[in-house]
């Protein structure tokens, strides 16, 4: 959409300022990378698209030393160059944003920013030569940082500018950022977005890997799609649609809509009233939060992350105690008690899908099966005798459970570390699913999961509903409200905004209650 | 108690300070790169006993200094091969190596000198003589800073003065010089050292070898400063309540002073009063030799509050993406 004001109209004869020939890569008999083939020209924002696994982090990281290729060449500026080692990437120019920072928590900015390319034995003059620069690149980019501010003190968004300032600390030309927004909230994925416009207006080269379409239609000038370790197709941006996109990512049609029914509420299945909940700090995340939601209704709960959305869920779920009222099919839950955890609460028919699947919903060292269980292992059907579990039923049930949410692949005796987010979350969600629950609590259901899953898993939310279930959705992703939900809920700082109907309210409106600037007008 | 007595109690902990102080520093440099090391133990133990048999039969302490560090930093780098180079388990590398230490030292022992396990008693230039400082004699007869001076400054030998300027050194190494930024960034994240181009590896290396030559002074130390010749199990658990000081001090360098001063203190306490009598009831010498190891399950239990050791402490680095 915004692509046409971005364009340099850098001539066709330029040489790329990344071109990769043939490059492939296997790891044991899977095959990361297949011939891959890509140019890159200079000045431009550069997508890469493709489901979970489908190759993208393996290509760069080869691109940035950190694995070599089987095969293929590397030409930088169209000079053919090695890259053994991270420090001949950065000595080439390139710079790289992984997904999961490689900062120092317990340094500074500046210590971080330095780290490895002091200029001499001594720190002090490489701290005031890094402190200056980084003034400077404050004020070309509107990178602005704390230089002296210890990283785990400051959030996400921050320290993902430390990476950036980092690789233009070391003079990259070329950026490669690795599914940059997953941990930005939208208002920081914005910035982050005027921050990447301000580098390419500066003539830098950037790649952006991702798996959400509207990323890359959003900035990008050129996309490439990846498919199980194959480049399917390069095209300008401006000449695409997101289900093109989509379509050449999946290798099949895709639904970026989601489809249903109107729903049709029965009796009131929860009910919140006057809801409170204070953390350790002694701060009241949940100011007094109350609402309702019915049999066969999905309720969505839009918010900026930290707003008390979580606590909610940890409240409802029995994570956290709390102090109001909330009923279950008319009955009084106990919110500070003996059974105020999770296990009483799945005794009452409420099942949860947490919103970090890796620390709360799966023990990741553990088998499928065994994680397939977890929460309701207590089960008399799981129970052999007095002392041993079933674990040959457990697995059998694991195993038909995973052919049916397309898990992949289907082999109930790995380990949950070794399945792909998407797949990692199909796990939770059947587990908590397949439970048949009266209310099921979610959070984030897709955070992180590929384009294919994220249909699946809204596929079986929507069907749980249509069975007469009661759904309280919590999501960061706007879209993905705004489609599943029959009710939006907007909380802020603790306190519900306002309540909408999908039909009738967007993005703006909603946005603004987000951000708490709108009334409370129900 | 008298000035004096007080005096003495000090210049004894000093003296028992030293070997924690020096171990102390070594386990620093190895933990704050992400190498636990429990080892710290043997490593002190086959240094004091190759520094005693060296300087026993060459008859300098300084050759005898050289051996254990060398002895010391043989084992250093045999628990960098198993936990860096082959990524095992660093507290059973540790244990290994202690039980290595323990039995070896005193086999050797008595295949060299058939004294059941010990070396014979050093004398003369094969042991570390008091070193006494400029004016000490003349300033003595000043009061209160005379004997201060002459009693607990002066009269140590050369690895105390070593050992104490240490400290400085260590701290301007950590947080002043490029290899100190790395060797804690180490320890925290050794991913963001690898993706800056920077070898895990070397630097990991780099660490024990410190660790393993501080560890060599340490026990070349006990045998041929503090004590006159090697004995069995001579370092009498030194290297474990080195690293509940390393502990008590939170991996930082003027901390690790002030904790294994406090330890030091605590041996010469029990050393000096030996039976303590209370109106009857007598204190065995086994409870006030008990006492320094007591304190420290105490003070570790009790009074360390929150330390958070390196992340990335007791992990081997694995390249991932």
């Amino acid at each position: 959409m915004s692509t046409a004001t971005h364009h340099k109209g850098q001539p066709d004869t330029a040489a790329p300022a990344i071109e990769l020939r043939g490059i492939s890569k296997a790891f044991g008999p899977v095959q990361a990378n297949k011939d891959i083939s890509i140019r890159v020209m200079p000045g431009t924002i550069h997508g890469i698209i493709g489901e979970n696994g489908a190759g993208k982090s393996t290509l760069m990281s080869i691109l940035y030393g950190f694995y070599k290729a089987d095969a293929g060449e590397i030409f930088i500026l169209g000079q053919k160059t090695a890259i053994p080692d991270s420090q001949a990437a950065i000595a080439a120019g390139i710079g790289m944003v992984f997904q999961h920072f490689k900062l120092v928590e317990n340094f500074t900015v500046l210590e971080n920013v330095i780290l490895g390319a002091e200029d001499g034995r001594l720190l002090r003059p490489s701290l005031a030569k890094a402190r200056k620069s980084l003034r400077n690149l404050a004020t070309e980019y509107g990178l602005d940082v704390d230089p002296d501010a210890v990283i785990q003190d400051i959030g996400v968004g921050m320290q993902q500018r430390v990476e950036i300032l980092k690789a233009l600390y070391r003079q990259a030309d070329i950026l490669i950022l690795d599914e940059p927004t997953g941990v930005l909230t939208p208002a920081e994925a914005d910035q982050l977005f005027r921050i990447l416009d301000r580098l390419r207006a500066e003539g830098k080269t950037i790649i952006l890997i991702t798996h959400k379409l509207r990323e890359i239609m959003e900035i990008t000038d050129t996309v490439s799609v990846m498919r199980r370790g194959e480049m399917t197709a390069t095209v300008k941006t401006a000449d695409t649609s997101p289900e093109a996109l989509a379509e050449l990512m999946v290798g099949r049609k895709v639904l970026l809509q989601v489809e249903k029914q109107p729903a049709r509420p029965g009796a009131t299945m929860l009910e919140v009233e006057n809801l409170h909940v204070t953390d350790e700090k002694g701060v009241e995340r949940l100011k007094g939060i109350s609402l309702e939601i019915k049999a066969g209704e999905i309720l969505g709960i839009a918010g900026v992350a930290g707003n008390g959305q979580s606590e909610l869920l940890e409240v409802l779920g029995g994570m956290i105690p709390g102090t109001g009222t909330i009923r279950v099919n008319g009955q009084d839950l106990d919110l500070t008690g003996k059974h105020s955890d999770g296990r009483s609460r799945r005794a009452r028919g409420i099942a949860h899908v947490p919103e970090d699947r890796q620390r709360e919903g799966l023990i990741m060292p553990y088998t499928a099966w065994e994680n397939s269980v977890f929460g309701y292992h207590n089960d008399p059907a799981y129970q052999k005798n007095m002392l041993l579990m079933n674990n040959a039923g457990i697995l059998k049930d694991a195993d038909d459970m995973m052919n049916r949410f397309d898990v992949r692949p289907p082999n109930p005796r790995l380990s949950a570390k070794n399945f792909s987010g998407g797949n990692q979350q199909k796990i939770v969600v059947a587990r908590e699913i397949e439970r048949n629950p009266d209310l099921l609590l979610v959070g984030q259901p897709t955070r992180g999961v590929d384009i294919g899953a994220i249909e699946f898993i809204h596929k079986q939310i929507i069907a749980l509903r249509d069975q007469g279930k009661a759904i309280l959705l919590v999501s960061v992703e706007l879209d993905e409200i705004l489609s599943l939900s029959d009710r939006i809920a907007v909380m802020f700082d603790g306190q519900i905004m306002g309540e909408r109907l999908p039909g009738q309210t967007n993005p703006q409106e909603l946005g603004l209650l987000m951000a708490g600037v709108a009334g409370k007008a129900a | 108690m008298d000035y004096l007595t007080i005096l003495q109690i000090l210049d004894s902990t000093i003296r028992l300070a030293t070997p924690l102080l020096l171990a102390c520093l070594a386990g620093l440099f190895s933990e704050r790169a992400g190498i636990f090391d429990i080892g710290l133990e043997g490593k002190m133990l086959m240094a004091a006993f190759l520094s005693a048999a060296v300087a026993y039969v060459s008859g300098s302490a300084w050759l005898g200094l050289l051996a254990g560090i060398a002895a010391s930093m043989a084992l250093s780098i045999l628990h960098g091969l198993a936990s860096i180079t082959f990524r095992g388990n660093q507290l059973i590398s540790g244990v290994a190596i202690n039980f290595l230490a323990a039995g070896l030292t005193v086999l050797i022992a008595q295949d060299w000198f058939r004294q059941g396990g010990r070396t014979p008693s050093l004398a003369g230039n094969a042991r570390f003589e008091p070193i006494t400082l400029p004016f000490a004699e003349t300033l003595q007869s000043v009061p209160v800073l005379g004997p201060l001076y002459h009693d607990l400054i002066s009269g140590h030998t050369a690895l105390v003065y070593l050992a104490f300027a240490c400290v400085p050194a260590t701290w301007w190494v950590l947080y002043r010089t490029r290899f100190g930024l790395r060797l804690r960034a180490v320890g925290e994240n050794p991913a963001a050292v690898d993706t800056a181009g920077v070898s895990v590896v070397g630097l990991r290396y780099a660490a024990v070898v410190i660790c393993g030559i501080l560890c060599g002074i340490a026990g070349a130390y006990l045998a041929t400063a503090l004590q006159a010749g090697f004995v069995k199990d001579m370092t009498a658990g030194r290297g474990y309540i080195a690293l509940a000081a390393l502990i008590f001090a939170k991996w930082r360098p003027w901390y690790a002073l002030s904790a294994t001063l406090l330890f030091g203190l605590l041996q010469a306490v029990a050393l000096r009063y030996q039976n303590i009598d209370l109106g009857g009831v007598i204190i065995p010498v086994q409870v006030m030799d008990a006492l320094p190891y007591i304190l420290t399950v105490v003070i570790l239990a009790g009074f360390v509050g929150k330390a958070i050791p390196p992340r990335a402490g007791g992990e081997p680095y694995v390249k991932e993406r």
